[in-house]
């Protein structure tokens, strides 16, 4: 069955001042899936990724042209509003980012902001939170200690709790393992695989492997632009583009 | 033959014994200097503050802490003084401190990078190195005269507000810059509107700094002198009913360094280094005050 498209991407353009960072972008990004982005560094992937809930709007002296849609709304039209915009596509970063406070007002924050103030609400939102990063076992008993006590494998799962606490829809990923350990890696990974149950899930990674592992979609950039994005299996056995191939294969980057 | 030549030309580094020459003459020069060093600068603290303590020791008791100095019944206290001090100290964080932290928040969050957030920022440092009798030569002439507050509690708060609130801004906003950038990204990426960001984690995580910034402040109010001699006045007087605390606000009321100051000029050294004994304590209280506080709230060391 074709699973129905959650993101749509059209003729993306992204400027740094004068350096043209992104030039020309289209994709449609698949619901209850994961996809992956993979390149070099610096070819924009995360870049990329982050024009998809407007992250880069807090960048100065960056001008964007072309479309994003989410569920046929664009994102960029001047009447979105942001809050609501991010609450929809949630965001996980490279480095673990708990705030300093405790684990369970880390993962209330984000209920807290838009508006459920019910401690019983709140307790429910918590643990489904926790359980649903697979780390509620792990701290279900110091939910009130500081969360900057955790492991860095612990603080990245909190983050992906904190994140699937106001409810999102779409789950960015910008490089979520590459900071963590082996085992941490493997927890998050699988996560993954559950979390497209529920969610779209978009993944930014240096790791080709990951990206077979995790990705049903994946998409290659290189210096700005979309070179190759198809199915994650045809992408890494039949790549279309010989830029595809020299990098799966490693012969760069 | 070649090698054996190589070996032969090559400067020894002549080492001898391990254990002769261990003590160079320079390195103990070196030593003895920089020790002496640091002794002077730890006698001459110890010095001071025990001259003090020494000298004024036998000023502090009960009457003269909590009564006023009086021709008629022939008494000395400071009291009044020291009611003042706190007075003043109180009214001038009370309008201090909130603009202090919201011209900070500004700075750093809100205004653009530019020519006007360097020009300010430039102004804050300049005005934190201005000697303090010309905040007192303004402060009399604006808020005494042009605005008729004549010697007041008051007049004296204004003017200091002007003088410590550069030190607000500076330390709130060292504060915000060590906040880092990630927590901003986080509460931003979960929707939350930028003032509910700032309240809710910018803040909280730049307590410390805040709390630094407000009691160098406190610090530089019991010091002050010179911007408060021609502002807040020099009286001396306890008020009894609660009319007449509340009245003081518009009533000249000299703090421990004024009164210090007064009489000193009257060659009262013996009332002098009573106060000076009291200020010490206050100054060391605060400091102390200052690191428990900033651990207190320190959001990174909490369990």
């Amino acid at each position: 069955m074709e699973k129905k498209t959650k993101i749509k991407v059209r003729d993306l353009h992204l400027y740094y001042g004068e350096n043209h960072a992104l030039k020309g972008v289209n994709m449609d990004i698949k619901d209850n899936s994961v996809t992956a982005f993979i390149g070099p560094s610096g070819c924009g992937k995360s870049t990329f990724l982050k024009t998809l809930n407007r992250m880069n709007d807090l960048v100065d002296n960056v001008r964007i042209e072309g479309n994003v849609y989410l569920d046929g709304e664009d994102i960029y039209d001047e009447n979105v509003d942001t809050t609501v915009l991010r609450k929809k596509i949630g965001m996980v970063f490279q480095q673990p980012n708990p705030f300093p406070m405790s684990i369970y007002d880390n993962i209330a924050y984000g209920p807290r902001v838009h508006g459920i103030k019910d401690k019983e609400k709140l307790d429910q939102i918590v643990e489904e939170s926790l359980r649903g990063a697979a780390i509620f076992d792990e701290v279900k008993d110091r939910l009130k200690k500081s969360a900057l006590g955790l492991s860095g494998g612990q603080q990245q799962r909190i983050c992906i709790a904190r994140a699937l606490a106001v409810q999102p829809e779409v789950l960015l990923m910008d490089e979520p393992t590459s900071a963590l350990d082996p085992i941490s890696t493997a927890k998050v990974e699988e996560l993954m695989e559950d979390l497209k149950k529920k969610y779209t899930v978009v993944v930014v990674t240096h790791n080709m492997q990951q990206a077979v592992r995790v990705s049903d979609d994946t998409a290659f950039f290189l210096v700005g632009e979309m070179v190759e994005f198809g199915d994650t299996k045809t992408v890494f056995s039949y790549p279309k583009d010989k830029r595809t191939e020299d990098y799966i294969t490693g012969r760069f980057g | 033959m070649t090698t054996e030549a190589v070996v032969k030309s090559r400067p020894v580094v002549s080492a001898g014994s391990i254990t002769k020459g261990r003590r160079r003459p320079t390195d103990v020069l070196a030593y003895i200097g920089i020790y002496a060093s640091a002794a002077f600068s730890v006698l001459l603290l110890v010095g001071i503050i025990g001259y003090v303590l020494v000298k004024g020791y036998s000023m502090i008791s009960w009457s003269f802490l909590t009564g006023v100095t009086s021709v008629l019944n022939d008494t000395v206290g400071i009291a009044g003084n020291i009611l003042n001090t706190l007075y003043i100290i109180v009214l001038t964080m009370l309008i201090a401190t909130p603009i202090g932290i919201g011209a900070a928040v500004y700075l750093n969050e809100y205004a653009k990078p530019g020519k006007l957030v360097t020009a300010i920022e430039f102004a804050t440092q300049i005005l934190s190195g201005i000697p303090s009798i010309i905040f007192g030569l303004f402060g009399m002439i604006f808020f005494g005269q042009t605005l008729h507050l004549s010697y007041c509690i008051l007049t004296g708060a204004l003017t200091l507000v002007l003088m410590v609130l550069p030190l607000v801004i500076r330390n709130t906003q060292e504060a915000l810059k060590t906040v880092p950038d990630s927590y901003r990204q986080g509460a931003i990426g979960l929707g939350t509107g930028k003032w509910y960001m700032i309240r809710t984690i910018l803040l909280p995580s730049a307590m410390p700094g805040i709390i630094t910034g407000v009691i160098l402040a406190i610090g530089r109010i019991v010091g002050e002198s010179a911007a408060l001699l021609f502002t807040a006045g020099s009286d001396g007087m306890l008020p009894i009913t609660v009319k007449q605390f509340l009245d003081k606000i518009f009533a000249s009321g000299g703090t421990l360094t004024i009164q210090l100051y007064l009489s000193m000029s009257k060659g009262q050294y013996d009332v002098a280094f009573g106060i000076a004994v009291i200020l010490l304590v206050i100054v060391l209280l605060i400091n102390m005050l200052t690191k428990l506080l900033a651990r207190r709230f320190d959001v990174h060391t909490r369990e």
